[in-house]
């Protein structure tokens, strides 16, 4: 008995030195280290172009009313700022996209699910969806204003149009990139159906769906932008798209660069805010995320 | 040493057999029509029993072991297993990556019909079987590859099957870790009273391992021999008894093989 007892315990100790041995150590990166790998070098090529464009301005390769100076550009953007017109700007059009994009969200992924899960669905929907992504929204806008009127609608419908096939085909590829082993293992301890489809299957498609989505956003702020140059109406209030186009009326260079600049800005900072911590995160806990 | 309460041998039903497979037959269309992979298996595990299942390649042993578990239907002959839907570990560890260690055991005791408030101490409980008390917040990734395989057996464990079926668990890991492993699975099963069916290629873990060797022949898988091991357990792989064992049923396997390469 004595003997066993001893085995037992030298099996236990053994089983511990090995685990301690294997165990994956992970390591969490200090800011610093952050600050100098990710933050910086971006920054240092903003501040580049920004140079650039100054020189040429300073090289007087074009006249100023085409290629503005970058303190032109900022003179418009603190006259917004002092009317106060600047935040109601990009929330018109941020809110605006942003709400899309919870609808093709809410319907894309159904709709997905649908195309991943039904054979038939498939075959009859799979290419269409495909090959709607390749489609440029600003094509839909002159059907969609014919339709719909000058009004909010016809811009939900241009997003719509726009992102519900990235989120959808998304959601299908990251179906479709499930392992077969978590399928088997599933089906063993009891995951069938649409219990399968809940605990194994949408979970396992998860980064398949977040990459859907973040392009997804990224197809709702082109579409929406593309509506809003094309689509100005009183009633439809100030967005970033009718500021570029008011821009163009104007003939106001500096306006048109400070409207493009926006664009550029909103769409980078809500993928930099809200999509890429989430997929970082997602990744991360999955151990996908490896650090070179 | 903290004793671990049996999973509940004594409630389970008095059955005959853990598993009862008769005349089973499977083939697949391949390109040169359809190929039989096995021929006219009848075997039957008994309660408690642990059964290895040896043979090369082709001897369609992994197809074997999925009809077993369900996950495939034999072309003909049948199987019955008594004691419930077996439970199946992979030579991956097959655990789920987004969820933690302790979260893939509840999601079997889940599936399962535990109640809520039971899952978490259960899981813990099965996680102190295999020896990982401390890992229930631990991703599969922080994991080392024999920690993963021991969470993997805790989960099939959690289904509380009385048939556990297992597809060379252990061939990926190192002879160490592996050695190991040998001798956790050996107490585990003696603790629980399941019956094991245990598919490998290699000889040694065989008759380290079971109470009875089942050679399959390759292409088609049909019985080719079979050995009750009387060895007493604990058993190492370096013991005489087990070499001895292992030499004789070597050479038979090395006949099974030979007999492919004269035609």
């Amino acid at each position: 008995m004595a003997s066993t007892e001893t085995k037992a315990d030298d099996l236990a100790g053994l089983e511990a030195g090995l685990d301690a041995l294997d165990a994956v150590q992970v390591r969490r990166t200090p800011a610093r280290e952050i600050l100098l790998n990710k933050v910086l070098p971006p920054v240092i090529a903003v501040v580049l172009v920004v140079l650039v464009w100054q020189l040429l301005v300073w090289a007087k390769v074009t006249d100023d009313y085409k290629l503005p100076p970058p303190a032109a550009v900022w003179d418009s953007l603190t006259d917004m700022w002092v009317q106060g017109t600047l935040l109601e700007v990009i929330w018109t059009s941020v809110s605006r996209g942003l709400l899309g994009f919870v609808m093709a969200v809410a319907i894309g992924t159904p709709l997905g699910l649908l195309v991943a899960r039904v054979k038939v669905v498939r075959a009859a929907i799979g290419p269409i969806l495909s090959g709607l992504q390749s489609l440029p929204s600003v094509a839909w806008v002159a059907p969609a204003i014919i339709w719909l009127g000058l009004d909010d609608k016809t811009m939900y419908a241009v997003i719509l149009l726009g992102a519900v096939p990235s989120v959808a085909n998304g959601l299908v590829s990251g179906v479709d990139q499930v392992p077969p082993l978590y399928l088997r293992a599933g089906r063993t301890i009891g995951a069938t159906g649409l219990r399968g489809t809940i605990h194994i299957v949408l979970p396992a498609a998860l980064p398949g769906y977040l990459a859907g989505l973040k392009q997804g956003w990224a197809f709702s702020w082109r579409s929406l932008m593309a509506a809003e140059i094309i689509a100005s109406s009183p009633d439809l209030g100030l967005g970033l798209g009718q500021l570029l186009e008011n821009g163009r009326n104007n003939f106001d260079m500096p306006g048109i660069f400070l409207a493009i600049l926006l664009i550029l800005f909103v769409g980078i900072a809500i993928d930099l805010l809200i999509f890429s911590p989430l997929e970082r995160r997602v990744l991360r806990s999955r151990g996908l995320l490896v650090k070179s | 040493m903290a004793t671990t309460t049996l999973t509940k041998a004594e409630d389970r039903a008095e059955v005959e057999h853990a598993a009862r497979i008769r005349h089973v037959s499977k083939s697949f269309s391949g390109p040169t029509g359809q190929q039989l992979v096995l021929d006219d298996i009848t075997l039957d595990v008994a309660p408690g029993e642990f059964v290895t299942l040896l043979g090369a390649s082709g001897c369609g042993k992994s197809t074997l072991l999925n009809l077993v578990a369900g996950l495939d239907r034999p072309t003909a002959g049948s199987i019955e297993t008594p004691g419930g839907r077996p439970a199946l570990m992979f030579q991956e560890h097959a655990l789920f990556p987004w969820l933690t260690a302790g979260k893939n055991i509840e999601l079997a005791l889940r599936l399962r019909g535990v109640p809520k408030s039971d899952r978490r101490p259960e899981a813990e409980r099965l996680l102190e079987l295999v020896r990982l008390g401390g890992a229930y917040g631990k991703r599969v990734h922080e994991l080392s590859g024999g920690m993963r395989q021991r969470v993997a057996m805790a989960r099939a464990l959690a289904q509380d099957s009385q048939l556990l079926l297992m597809d060379e668990p252990f061939a990926a890991l190192d002879a160490i870790t592996r050695d190991v492993l040998h001798d956790e699975l050996t107490r585990i099963w003696r603790e629980t009273n399941a019956s094991v069916l245990f598919v490998t290629h290699n000889v040694r873990e065989a008759v380290r391992l079971a109470q009875r060797v089942i050679l399959l022949s390759s292409r088609p898988g049909r019985i080719a021999r079979e050995w009750k091991v009387d060895i007493e357990q604990p058993r190492r792989i370096e013991d005489t008894a087990v070499a001895e064992l292992s030499v004789e049923i070597t050479e038979q396997l090395r006949g099974e093989i030979r007999r492919h390469g004269q035609h």
